[in-house]
């Protein structure tokens, strides 16, 4: 079943820091299935798209407009964002998504089944009385994405997930975000990495400067970007 | 020199012998800034938590005057209390001066800045480093604060501890509304004062010892509670 509150359309979403367009008029519609990867260099206003469409931040102007009737709490709570260093609680495993099942209202029943298939999902069963001081990094992403798909939510935000992570770990970490779209949930992916886009993306956004400058299928953006940019991003050349 | 190892010896008399002087002295001193630590951190701790988390008009000029009361002087804090708490003051009525409950009261006002301005700095610290993620869960509010509050609740012992530290070593505000006497307002810092100026360095050397000892064993736990909360678990 696909999300109830895709697909998303943004309209002119322009985001000001100190004067500052971060975010320079965005306009975009984002599918309901799959993966849809924002693929940029380093400032372009990736991670800022990713905040404001998931609320942590307020939009300077424009519009963010979700599919369905729904309230802004009511998206909120269909959600669920990794962060590319997730931060977790003084506690094990398991009382991480615990924590993160009851602030969202599961109880009994409902919530420990969250927690087994939570647990299952990102293979963390052996460890889950494991205490989140002692994990690696891939562990605590695994966590984190543990946490995340715990909610059922409808549609996760990822902010570069494995950018400070081993290849090893990388590998166990896609397998889990592609076993999620495959159960119907949709992923929106920061990653600067072409080949991980190249593995997980079946659309793919491409920004710089603040602007959209591509959004197309995977394939085709991969094979032929459009613009200069991104045909330098895709090569892996700096661009000026 | 003969005299100050007698001193000493007697000193080590007392203690061990767990002389009723001493132990009276020491008890109201750990009863009176127990007590008032106690209530300082009812008040302070969630206040400074508050303010960490909330955004206001006013909110960093609330900060400064919070930090800097935590340089209040003593012995002026003695003399507001006393101030009030005299015939002449508005709460004279209470016959409260020269009474552990006024010792008590001058040392909420000496603690209470202290455990705001600490318990502020921590939980904003943390707040820093949590808040994306709470608010990604859907946290906000009270049940943020909590949140934070349980997650830094090592370095907030610190701060307790820190205030115990503060309280059961001043003795400006004591002497001035608790006026030193025997068998009833007689502190630990007092009575060395008092007993140093009479040339009686034996009871004044033994309760030294013990501020001293309590002083290392706050310090000590500060330390363990600190290695508890090294900093947030992420990847950064």
């Amino acid at each position: 079943m696909l999300p109830a509150t895709l697909p998303l359309h943004v309209r002119e979403l322009v985001f000001k820091i100190n004067g500052v367009r971060v975010l320079d008029g965005v306009n975009l519609d984002i599918p309901a299935a799959g993966c849809t990867a924002i693929l940029g260099y380093n400032g372009a206003g990736k991670s800022v798209l990713l905040r404001l469409l998931h609320g942590l931040l307020t939009p300077t102007s424009g519009a963010i407009e979700w599919s369905g009737d729904f309230k802004p709490e009511q998206v909120a709570q269909r959600q669920a964002m990794v962060f590319q260093s997730p931060v977790l609680l003084r506690r094990s495993v398991e009382a991480n998504i615990r924590y993160a099942l009851t602030k969202r209202g599961f109880k009994g029943h409902d919530r420990v089944s969250q927690i087994e298939q939570a647990l299952e999902q990102t293979n963390l069963v052996d460890i889950r009385q494991r205490h989140a001081r002692v994990l690696s990094g891939g562990e605590r992403q695994r966590v984190a994405i543990a946490r995340a798909l715990a909610v059922k939510p409808e549609v996760v935000f990822l902010d570069e997930p494995t950018a400070s992570l081993d290849p090893a770990a990388t590998i166990v970490i896609e397998n889990i975000l592609r076993g999620a779209t495959n159960g119907g949930c949709k992923l929106i992916a920061v990653t600067q990495s072409v080949g991980q886009a190249l593995r997980l993306a079946d659309d793919i956004v491409f920004m710089h400067r603040g602007k959209v400058i591509e959004h197309t299928q995977r394939d085709e953006f991969l094979k032929a970007p459009k613009s200069a940019v991104a045909r330098a991003f895709v090569e892996g050349k700096l661009y000026e | 020199m003969d005299e100050l190892l007698d001193s000493f010896s007697t000193a080590a008399v007392l203690i061990v012998q767990l002389d009723s002087a001493l132990v009276e002295i020491v008890g109201l001193s750990l009863r009176v800034s127990l007590v008032a630590v106690a209530i300082g951190t009812l008040v302070g701790l969630p206040l400074g938590a508050a303010i960490a988390v909330a955004r206001f008009h006013g909110r960093n000029l609330l900060i400064i005057s919070v930090n800097a009361l935590m340089g209040l002087p003593p012995v002026v804090v003695g003399l507001l209390v006393y101030l009030n708490l005299s015939n002449a003051g508005p709460f004279g009525w209470l016959n409260l001066l020269y009474t552990p409950t006024a010792m008590i009261i001058a040392q909420i006002i000496l603690v209470t800045p202290i455990i705001v301005a600490l318990s502020r700095q921590f939980v904003e610290d943390a707040n820093a480093d949590y808040d994306e993620e709470l608010r990604s869960i859907g946290v906000r509010g009270f049940a943020k604060l909590i949140t934070l509050i349980v997650e830094v609740r090592h370095s907030l012992l610190t701060v307790v501890l820190a205030a115990f530290g503060r309280a059961i070593a001043e003795v400006g505000a004591v002497i001035v509304v608790g006026g030193n006497i025997n068998h009833v307002t007689r502190m630990m810092t007092t009575a060395i004062a008092l007993e140093t100026s009479k040339g009686d360095l034996g009871l004044a050397l033994a309760l030294g010892l013990i501020l001293i000892l309590l002083a290392f064993s706050v310090n000590i736990m500060a330390s363990a509670l600190k290695r508890l909360d090294p900093g947030p678990i992420s990847g950064r």
